[in-house]
Order: structure tokens, then sequence, then C-alpha cells
């Protein structure tokens, strides 16, 4: 086996110097009763030839582009990534160590995180972020708690229109605690209901994700006026990081937290994760950020130098009074946004944003043309709602066989919507792509 | 001893991205437009992001300047304590990066999946053999959202049997991330000190446990790397009062084909497959943290399963008893895939082989500097153990200086200040995947920082000398906080 190094010869002097006969006698801690007698029933090794053989079998098996044309996205982008990004990510002295603990022979990555810090706070229009979370769903959950834990308040109101699965998630973490959950409406044409917030009090947060589910861009500054109005923190939410290339940015906008998924930001689908929560903040809540955080510091000579910072709020110095539990962080896929948003740049970032945002507004004409309703009428960014004939799961089935994807349907997320699915386009895909999908649905 | 690896090689200096570039480059091709542009209400838009502007050769010798001031398994001895800074096979990182595993959308239909689906499927399998535990969840993203999930897990089962009980038994042996987790889920936890011996006393837990409190959180091995001896009858102990066994697997590793932890007592348990599995760390994650559970607890666990119906694999949403979700989507399926890898080149055999030889290489290393350094638990460990500075106080040397020094030599320093139950511990794990040679090494290099302790000590006060920058002030950092440039 060639990741364990030991010959017989080396095994039998290390265990002369651990005084005892065999490997077996290693184990002589191991009370009799709790020793498995047997071996493991798992399949033979594979070689690395024949695991190659095995795994290109199950890969070969998905949809994927190019073969498929897939016009989903719902928290999952398909974006080009640069051969770049991949290589410089790809160097081991990365992908092999571990979380800074020992700064001076940590400073690429703690240089590379204080980096990510900056350029997602840049983005979001934030003051300070942290080194990244889980995804953008468990993201999400820690602004919440952050908020209760900032206003000393039990009750958070979230939009309905935020990401399915990011509300799922949101129960999941407020069931033992206690806290409230409530949902704001939508209204006719794609966001946010705000009219329930006037009825609330005692608010911790309000919540809103822009894109929304639908991708329709909402009225973050009214929405946060009331939110503010109320004293509650306002927190807004995002699945499309790319979408702040061109639209105003979360922090203009009056979000006192912002989370979300950065996935859009070089980093591969890969069947949902790994992913990369992204949370900013104002400055003046950064001691109540979950999570990692790296700052600039000085060495013993006075040269710049970087560090894990305010570990006080964390697991391992406050124990069970920490603002999170989070330890292991997404920190390569921080990386590989860092490296994404320096080589897209700041020009680059915008066209490419502009062009995901025209290119959806191609294929939404075309279907509009083609005689299917668009059924949100607010602006969108790549994705968008639309209401195929009853009875169109046949044709689905029939363009899944011609390798197109056509979007996800929605009634399983919202039963009220039947036969809607959301579509979503992004520089991927080209003008062919989107006529034939047109011609296929027609 | 034979020439010190460690050398200042020529290390460049790198300036912060904003430091660098020129307005108007790029280094992204952009993608062609091959539509025409719609109007956007300019209400909506605002200025793009200030990102500095920078080439494509300006980004790629950015990053690799400054991975060459990274110390990475791939560069040397990682002997980090609890972490298990393993060897993580290359071949791993290919199976994860094709194309049909890396573009797959975690939405797409079953009928479209099915590859994705299967390693899904055939890895929860392996764990739970490996474990002994009966079914599997791959959604948590780390250890700590396993831990989340597992206590979740326990909640729900109390809840189910219409109890509320307020406490969880966390020991002092246990990992940092334990008391947050319990904390997280509402619980209060109850710590319990070790014995003499540094493990759990069946004494001590019967002192505590009632019918008030909802288990036992148990890191074992422990993170002296102790074997807790006493399991079995804890676990009996915590079940007759109606409470449930959690076991932080994170040190899997000692003991994979040697104890089953499902057959020992354990109700709820968690994996590190960047751990035990080999997969890398990516200087602080992705991780993957699965939580294998025992039949009485599967009803809970997250959506969506993975099922197998008529050999096609399903994902099934349908557990209406299930805490709900812990991850938008399936977890770091990225990450799973370098597990699955793993095992499937291992097999039974290696695997086991692997535990052995982790545990040979950390008594190996016990008994070679246990004079050298003070050896508080004086017994047979597993896949680490943990030392002092103890011997070095009489120098004004601390377990920080030598752990600086260590870096001079060309080795990473082990985990130091944990666990908590030892002052100025060093805690040193080598894993099974260094030789025997580089592990001489490393203790040659500690033999000959403990010599300059008693004569040079100064030497360790201003130790590292050969990295990019010397000791770093982290109270500044944490007084006046710079988090952004």
């Amino acid at each position: 086996m060639q990741y364990l190094p030991h010959t017989s010869e080396d095994i039998s002097s290390m265990l002369q110097v651990v005084r005892v006969d065999n490997l077996d006698g290693l184990f002589c801690t191991v009370p009799e009763d709790c020793r498995l007698k047997g071996d493991l029933n798992l399949p033979e090794a594979l070689t690395e030839w024949e695991l190659n053989d095995h795994m290109e079998a199950l890969s070969g098996s998905m949809a994927v582009s190019p073969e498929y044309k897939v016009f989903m996205g719902a928290g999952s982008y398909e974006h080009f990534i640069p051969a770049s990004t991949s290589y410089v990510l790809g160097r081991s002295e990365f992908v092999t160590s571990y979380t800074p603990y020992q700064p001076e022979m940590s400073q690429g990555t703690l240089q590379a995180i204080y980096e990510y810090q900056t350029l997602a706070a840049r983005l979001l229009g934030m003051e300070v972020a942290t080194a990244s979370h889980y995804d953008g769903a468990t993201a999400l959950a820690e602004s919440l708690l952050m908020a209760i834990r900032i206003t000393r308040r039990k009750k958070v109101a979230i939009s309905s229109l935020i990401h399915p699965l990011y509300r799922h998630v949101v129960k999941t973490y407020f069931e033992p605690t206690g806290y409230e959950v409530i949902e704001l409406g939508y209204l006719k044409n794609g966001v946010t209901d705000p009219a329930g917030l006037d009825e609330m009090d005692d608010l911790a947060a309000v919540a809103v994700q822009s894109p929304n589910f639908f991708g329709c861009i909402e009225h973050l500054r009214a929405i946060g006026e009331k939110a503010h109005d109320k004293e509650a923190l306002f927190i807004t939410s995002f699945t499309e990081a790319l979408a702040y290339g061109l639209l105003k940015n979360p922090g203009s906008q009056g979000a006192d937290i912002v989370c979300g998924e950065g996935q859009s930001l070089g980093i591969p689908r890969s069947f949902g994760g790994p992913a990369l929560g992204m949370l900013a903040s104002k400055k003046k809540y950064m001691r109540s950020l979950p999570g990692r955080l790296v700052g600039q510091t000085k060495d013993l000579d006075g040269k710049r130098g970087f560090v894990l910072t305010l570990a006080t709020r964390e697991q391992h110095i406050r124990r069970e009074k920490a603002t999170s539990n989070i330890c292991t962080n997404n920190s390569l896929c921080a990386l590989a946004a860092a490296m994404y948003m320096a080589s897209v740049g700041c020009s680059g970032i915008r066209e490419l944003a502009r062009l995901n945002r025209d290119k959806a507004e191609y294929l939404k004409k075309g279907l509009r043309e083609a005689g299917f309703a668009i059924t949100f009428d607010s602006p969108t960014f790549n994705e968008f709602v639309v209401e195929f004939p009853a009875g169109f799961e046949a044709t689905y089935g029939h363009l899944l066989k011609k390798k197109i994807v056509p979007g996800l349907s929605l009634p399983p997320y919202y039963p009220e919507l039947a036969n809607h699915y959301l579509l979503c386009v992004t520089e991927t895909r080209t003008k062919d792509d989107m006529d034939a999908l047109v011609r296929e649905v027609t | 001893m034979k020439e010190s690896l460690g050398a200042t090689g020529l290390i460049l200096n790198e300036p912060l991205l904003w430091e660098k570039g020129k307005k108007g480059r790029c280094g992204f091709s952009l993608p062609r437009r091959d539509v025409e542009s719609f109007p956007l209400d300019q209400e909506l838009t605002g200025e793009g992001p200030d990102f500095p502007d920078l080439s494509e050769l300006d980004v790629v010798r950015h990053y690799t300047r400054l991975s060459q001031w990274n110390f990475g398994v791939d560069t040397g001895m990682y002997p980090l304590g609890s972490c298990t800074m393993k060897y993580s096979p290359k071949t791993n990182e290919r199976q994860a990066s094709l194309p049909g595993f890396a573009g797959a959308h975690p939405l797409l239909p079953a009928s479209l999946s099915q590859g994705a689906l299967k390693m899904m499927f055939e890895l929860e399998q392996f764990l739970a053999e490996i474990t002994g535990m009966d079914a599997i969840t791959l959604q948590p993203a780390a250890g700590a959202h396993g831990e989340l999930a597992g206590m979740l897990l326990i909640h729900a089962y109390h809840k189910k049997k219409g109890t509320h009980r307020s406490k969880i038994i966390v020991p002092d042996t246990a990992h940092g991330t334990n008391p947050a987790s319990v904390a997280l889920c509402g619980y209060r936890p109850l710590p319990v000190t070790s014995n003499e011996q540094g493990i759990l006393s069946v004494e001590a837990i019967a002192e505590v446990m009632d019918e008030d409190t909802a288990g036992i959180m148990v890191t074992n091995p422990n993170t002296l790397g102790l074997f807790e001896e006493n399991i079995q009858e804890i676990a009996e102990i915590v079940h007759a009062k109606g409470g449930l066994v959690y076991c932080d697997g994170a040190n899997m590793n000692a003991i994979m084909g040697i104890v089953q932890m499902g057959k020992i007592g354990v109700d709820v348990m968690h994996l590190n497959l960047h751990k035990t599995f080999s997969t890398p760390h990516g200087g602080g994650g992705p991780g993957s943290g699965p939580v294998c559970v025992k039949n009485e607890l599967e009803p809970f666990l997250p959506v969506p399963r993975v099922v197998r119906e008529n050999g096609r694999y399903i994902l099934a949403e349908n557990y209406p008893e299930s805490v709900g979700r812990v991850a938008a989507f399936h977890g770091s399926f990225g990450v799973t895939i370098k597990a699955y890898s793993y095992i499937r080149t291992m097999g039974s055999k290696n695997l086991k082989r692997a535990s052995e030889l982790a545990v040979l290489n950390a008594n190996y290393i016990k008994e070679s500097l246990k004079g050298t350094l003070h050896l508080p638990y004086d017994r047979p460990c597993m896949h680490e153990c943990v030392f002092s500075d103890e011997h070095q106080k009489a120098h004004k040397v601390t377990t920080l200086d030598m752990a600086k020094r260590l870096m001079d030599y060309g080795f990473h320093p082990p985990t130091v200040y944990f666990p908590l139950v030892v002052h100025g511990a060093i805690m040193v794990e080598p894993t099974e995947t260094e030789s025997k040679e580089e592990i001489d090494q490393f203790i040659e290099a500690f033999r000959a920082i403990a010599n300059e302790a008693k004569e040079i000590p100064d030497m360790l006060h201003d130790a590292p000398q050969k990295c990019k920058v010397r000791r770093l002030d982290e109270v500044a950092a944490a007084r006046k906080p710079c988090l952004a440039g």
C-alpha cells in the first residue's frame, strides 16, 4: 500500500522501543470485549488504476455540461472557472495545511483569507466579513442567531422568498431553541410583502433574500427601513453572489448583516458542496460574529503579518458561551472565491454580471414571445419563473431525454404555483442553447 | 543529527492584492456576448465592487508566492495532535474533480444523478460497517456541524418520548467544540473530570447521571490519546437513566477495524472525513462530518436520505420525524468522494493497518521522548501522546517557545496548550503516513531543542528565525482589530 511507509523491519525495531511484542499488543488498553472479532466487511481494495475506471463510470452517469444543457440555478450556478483559479488553488501548501493556528508557518493562508474578507466585504458593501461558513443556508441560520444575541429578542421574521431549503435549515437550527420564526408572504409581482411587519413587535431581525428565490430583485431599502423602525436588525441573504457585480450592494441599502452563498465565485457546483457560506456585518457587530476572523498585525521586527483573531468569541476559549460552534469552516472555498474575484476584477465582474442578466432576459423574451407567461413582472437578475401549460411534465421528461434540463419545478416548494418552473441562465448558456430550449418547449 | 530540514529558501515578498495591478487589466477571459443588451432600471444598479484589476499572471504569481509562505503535509511532518494531518492521496483529488461530479447540480432528477447517489449510498454503508452503526447522514459539513446534528437527534429523540432534559455530560478530555455544540441545542454542558489515569471512571458518571440528563458526549479515544476503557459500563449507566451516548469520533483513525463503536454502547457518533479518511484540510476546511446512528435514532436523521429502490437510487424526503436539514444540499459531497476513494483503495486490511501504524508511531514517539519531555500520563496511548513543558520550566522555556523553535527545524509544531487537563500541553499526533526516518528526525529535533532550552534558552525565546515572519503580536491584533484592508 503506497500510503503506508513502514517496512516489516521498521515495525519490529519500533515495537522493540515500545516494548510490545506485536502490533496487536499496542491495543492492550482496549478491553477484550470491546474488540472487533474478525475483519471489517468492505469491498476488496482497488488499485489506483481500477479506482480510476470505477469512478469514471460513476461520474459518467451524471448529467453535466457540455453534454447536458442545464437551465437550473436555485442556489447552485454554472459559471466558467478560469484554469488559473483551479491551478493555483491546487497548490498543496494551501490544500494540505490545517487551520492556521501557528501563524508564522501559515502566512500564505492567513494573508489570502484576509484578502478574501476584504473582497467579500467590498462586494457586499459591508465593513467586515468572516473567514467563511459551510454554505449560504448555515450562514443565514448563524446570522439570525447572531441578531438574537445582539438584540436579546427571541423572534425573527423571514421572507418566504428566501430559498426554501435555507428556510428549512433555519427551522432545523431553531427547533430546540424556542426562538420563533415568522414568514412574510409575497406579492403578485414576486417580491416580499412587508405589510405583515407592521403588526409585529419585539423582532430581533427581518431577513430578506435579493435576488430572491424567484430571481426578483427586492426593494431592500424600503424593507430595511421598516425593520429599523421596529429596532430589528436588517439581514439580507443571497444565493447568487455574482448579482452584486451589477446590482446595488446590500450594505448601501441599509443591511446590518449580509449572508449567503459564494459558490458562483469560482467554486464548482459539486452536487451542492463543498460550498461557501459568506457572512458580513457592520463593524459595530464584529464581536458578535460567529466563525473565524483573520486580522492584520505586526511581527517583532514591525513587519506586516496576519493572525487568527478575536478568538475569545470562539468555542475553544469561550466553550459553551461561544458565538458559534464552528471550527473547521470552508477556508479553501473562500480562497477560490478570492482568486476568482481577483481574476475578474472590478470591470470584469460588472461585464460578466451584465451578461448573465442579458442572457436571462433574452430567454425570458423568447419564452414570452412563444406564448408562455412570465409569472412575476419585477426585474430579475439571472433567474425567473415561467408558467408552462398543464401537463408540461411530459414535455419536461422529453427534454431530459434530449439532454436539456429546463429548470426546477416549483410546486414541491410553493404548492400554489402549479406548472411553474424556475429557470436560470448564466454566461455558460449560449444563444443557440436558449433558442433550442424555446423550440423544444413550444 | 543529520542536516536539519529547516532552511531559508528564496522566499519572495508579495504585497496585498489591492496594492498591485492597474485599472483596465483583467485576469479573466470574458465569455462571448451573443445576445443584445437589455435595459435595467438605473435605480437598481450599483457602481460595481471595488476590486483590484489584475492580469492572469499577476494573480498566479500572487498566490504562488503566498503558497510558499505556508506549510502543508506535502511539505513536511505536521504532527498536530487531534487534527490527524495524514497524507491526502492525490488520486482522491483527481476523482473529486471528474467533470460528472464537479459539474453536477444538486437538484438534478435522480435519473440523471445515479453515479453520485450510488457513491453516497455505498459510502454510508462503508461508514456503517467501520463504526458498527446502523444508519448514516453525510449532510454535516464538518465535525462540529456533525456534533450539532447529533445533538439535534438526541433532542428529537427525547422530545418524541415526551420528556425534556436540560443537560449533557461533557468530560474535560472532550474536544473543544463539544460544549458549544451542546449549548447551540439548548442544553447545558455538565463538566466531568477524568481520573488520575486520564480516563473517565464509572463512579464519576454514576454520580452525575440523572433523569434530567439527555446523555453524554464522550471523545473516544479521548484528547489525551487514551482509550476510554470503561465505555461499556458508562453506556449502561447512561442508558439505565434513559440517556443516550454520543461519541465524538474525531479520533476514529486510531481504531479502524479494532473497535466498532456501535457494538460497545454508542448510540450516535460523528466522523471527520478530513481526519480519519484522509481528505485534505484546506487550511481550515472544507471538511465533512457524517453522523452515524443506531436504529432507534434513524427516524430522526436529516433529509433527504439516499435510498435504493429496485436497483435505482433516489433521494427520499418523507421522514416525518426527521430533524430537518442541516445544510442546503447534500453537505460536502466533493469531500465525501475523496473519503470514498480512500476506503475503496485501502480496503479492510489496510484501514486496520493504518490504525495500527498510527498507534505504533505515537507510542514510539512517546517512548523516545519521555525522558526529554515530561509525560504526565505514562501509559500506552492510541494515535497521539501528550507531553508538557514541566522539565523546561527551570530554564524559563515554555511549550510555545519549543513549538516555535520546531519550525526552524522544518516541522510543523504539535497542538499546544490542549487538552486543558495538562498544563502546557504538547500533543503529538504523527499519523501512520510518516515513516520511521521522518519520525526519528522529529525526535532528534525535539531532543536538540531540549538541549538548547538548557544551554541557549534565548534561541528559543526568539524562535522562529527561518519563517517568513517572526513572532506576531496577537494581543495587538485583538485589541485593535483590522479585519479588512
